[in-house]
């Protein structure tokens, strides 16, 4: 591979360009990262000094797994996030392959799509307030006719089934676009030539071009699940704040809430760590499946 | 194996574009037909249409008794090889093969039998594991052929097939394809823009021009006997002389020229049918002076300038003439060798 060198005449310049990179890193991400790492294996003293931070080795962590709400917001978390990157892959999946069969207003459907991506996560997350709303919104409304009481400030399942929805409403536009451009890479002979071969409509898809999709679905499950898990605190913040009865209290949100709100912070830093290892877990299993991406 | 016919086949795109004009054509049993013509001329929409991927605006097509106007790719028993090959990029070599016999519900037996006679036949049956990606060019196209021959089609259909091999494979493949074409006796319509492929693999040679064809014959028929300026133009390299019959008239003696209708303006003389040889009985002789000479090997051709005719004439000749670039030469041409055309209609009038 070709390579373009630069060379600087002065010593300092490229480290002043990368300085302000570096430096956010380092107190935005390292810094908080050591902090939580710490932080996890003290219990937290007073507000005062009276009673001092003490060293309490892995009791931080012994006590999180055997709390029966964390546990309960382990379940949440991975039922949220399995819904969400099902339903905006499905979707988007089948959003894309709808607008690549069009041939003049293609352009037009794919900005249409994107759009939602442009708005912020707690904004959405107010918008779909709205829309659910048991008193004013029209979903319960419509819902109503067809005979369903619609409540999630009362009923889990719909909470939970609002928030799934609200996140992955913004995610559909990400993964519309990959999904649209894999199949836009798919040389049409290919169709073409399966049509000949005698495969229905149905079956192209499922034996040429699901196949053929499948490092772009795979690298976008990675992405999903780790948008589910991580990126949807302001969807839940501004919907359900993890209620009702911890219903939708996924990991994110309940280390916000243990520390910030009721400001339990070793069992907050515990949280952190473990959600840290799961980003480790998924970040590998990214990287290695990338070295390989093509599986053809 | 089936006849294929087309009845006053059209084809006009969507916005307007009308890319096939009322095509006839009758198709024999076993029969190789070549498209041929240049890029945008019809020849791949034509082909489409008999595949069934390009809807038939206007006309009957027939592939044996059955009018296949309306019926999906899949019903028409027709295989195709792809200019790009469309191998399944996932799928190994024997699956590549069998995905048709697959869709097509065949005994497991069968479909094994059958891909492994037919991996036999294009020598690639110690790849019928790897993918598609694993192989070279030359073996994607056995592949893509092998595609096409596991299902015993009633037609070969080829979309310029050879195009993706670099120059000495196209040579290898093209002999290839013609002895196992005559060897299985299946009606196969070929696409190609190479003048030299149309010649040597059709039985019969299909020149279009616009959407519409300009001339249907045996290569030779063609060749000896084109009927318009164009199929006089594409077909044989280097092209055929063309000059003005004034021209010719203000150079040789009347009497030479005769025989030929008052409506022949235009004069079609072939480059080999230039001859260094002594003048007959009344052979046309034509004196110039030497543009440029190229020597082939084999051949030479030899660019020359008739005084009162403002473009080149090729010469072609069997050997390397000893002259001089710039040195006026004298060549004989045959009465017979004349091509005569009406410029206006470009049809032969004799």
């Amino acid at each position: 591979m070709q390579t373009k060198r630069m060379t600087f005449s002065g010593k300092w310049l490229p480290y002043a360009l990368l300085a302000p990179q570096v430096i956010i890193t380092l107190i935005f991400f390292i810094w908080p990262s050591f902090q939580a790492l710490r932080q996890s294996v003290y219990r937290q003293g007073d507000a005062f000094g009276i009673r001092p931070d003490t060293f309490v080795w892995f009791d931080n962590f012994k006590a999180l797994f055997a709390d029966p709400l964390y546990l309960n917001s382990l379940k949440v978390t991975f039922v949220f996030s399995v819904g969400t990157t099902l339903l905006s892959m499905s979707v988007a999946l089948l959003f894309a392959v709808m607008v690549n069969r069009m041939i003049r207003s293609r352009d037009s459907y794919t900005t249409f799509l994107v759009w939602p991506y442009a708005i912020a996560p707690a904004i959405a997350g107010v918008l779909w307030w709205f829309i659910f709303n048991p008193s004013i919104g029209i979903m319960p409304y419509m819902l109503d006719m067809v005979g369903y009481d619609w409540n999630h400030r009362r009923d889990g399942n719909d909470a939970m089934i609002m928030v799934i929805i609200a996140s992955a409403w913004r995610q559909i536009s990400y993964n519309f676009l990959f999904f649209l451009a894999g199949l836009q890479s798919i040389p049409h002979s290919l169709i073409e030539a399966a049509a000949i071969d005698g495969a229905s409509r149905f079956k192209r898809f499922w034996t040429i071009v699901f196949p053929l999709l499948s490092p772009i679905t795979f690298f976008l499950l990675v992405i999903n699940i780790v948008y589910a898990m991580f990126d949807t605190f302001g969807v839940i913040h501004a919907t359900t704040e993890g209620g009702p009865a911890q219903a939708t209290n996924i990991l994110v949100y309940k280390v916000y809430r243990d520390g910030f709100v009721n400001l339990n912070f070793g069992s907050s830093a515990a949280q952190s760590v473990v959600l840290m290892g799961i980003v480790i877990v998924l970040t590998v299993i990214q990287f290695r499946y990338i070295e390989r991406r093509v599986n053809y | 194996m089936a006849t294929i016919t087309m009845d006053n086949l059209c084809k006009v795109y969507t916005g307007g574009v009308q890319a096939v004009t009322g095509v006839n054509l009758d198709i024999a049993d076993g029969e190789m037909i070549v498209l041929v013509g240049p890029s945008g001329c019809g020849k791949s929409t034509l082909l489409r249409m008999v595949a069934g991927l390009e809807t038939i605006t206007d006309g009957t097509l027939k592939i044996g008794e059955r009018v296949v106007n309306a019926l999906e790719p899949a019903e028409r028993d027709i295989a195709m090889v792809f200019q790009n090959y469309a191998l399944y990029p996932h799928m190994t070599v024997f699956n590549n093969l069998a995905y048709g016999l697959k869709n097509r519900g065949f005994k497991k037996a069968e479909i094994d039998r059958r891909v492994r006679e037919a991996a036999q036949m294009l020598e690639i049956g110690q790849f019928l594991d790897r993918k598609p990606r694993q192989l070279s060019g030359g073996q994607r196209q056995r592949v893509a052929m092998g595609r096409a021959l596991v299902r015993e089609p009633a037609a070969f259909l080829f979309d310029e097939p050879l195009s993706n091999l670099d120059a000495k494979l196209r040579v290898q493949m093209r002999v290839e394809i013609r002895q196992l074409q005559r060897r299985l006796g299946t009606t196969s319509l070929y696409v190609t823009h190479d003048q030299l492929e149309a010649m040597t693999m059709a039985d019969r040679l299909v020149v279009l021009n616009g959407g519409v064809i300009e001339q249907v014959g045996t290569p030779m028929d063609l060749y000896s006997h084109p009927e318009t300026t164009f199929v006089a133009g594409f077909i044989g390299s280097p092209a055929m002389n063309m000059l003005p019959a004034d021209f010719l008239r203000a150079k040789v003696a009347a009497e030479e020229l005769a025989h030929l209708p008052a409506k022949a303006d235009l004069i079609g003389i072939r480059p080999e049918d230039f001859s260094t040889a002594p003048p007959g009985e009344g052979d046309l002789v034509l004196s110039g002076q030497l543009l440029l000479l190229e020597p082939a090997g084999a051949e030479s051709h030899l660019h020359m300038r008739f005084e009162g005719f403002d473009k080149n004439v090729v010469v072609r000749l069997s050997h390397v003439p000893a002259a001089e670039e710039g040195q006026d030469l004298t060549f004989s041409v045959r009465r017979a060798a004349l091509h005569p055309f009406d410029l206006e209609s470009g049809q032969r009038v004799a």
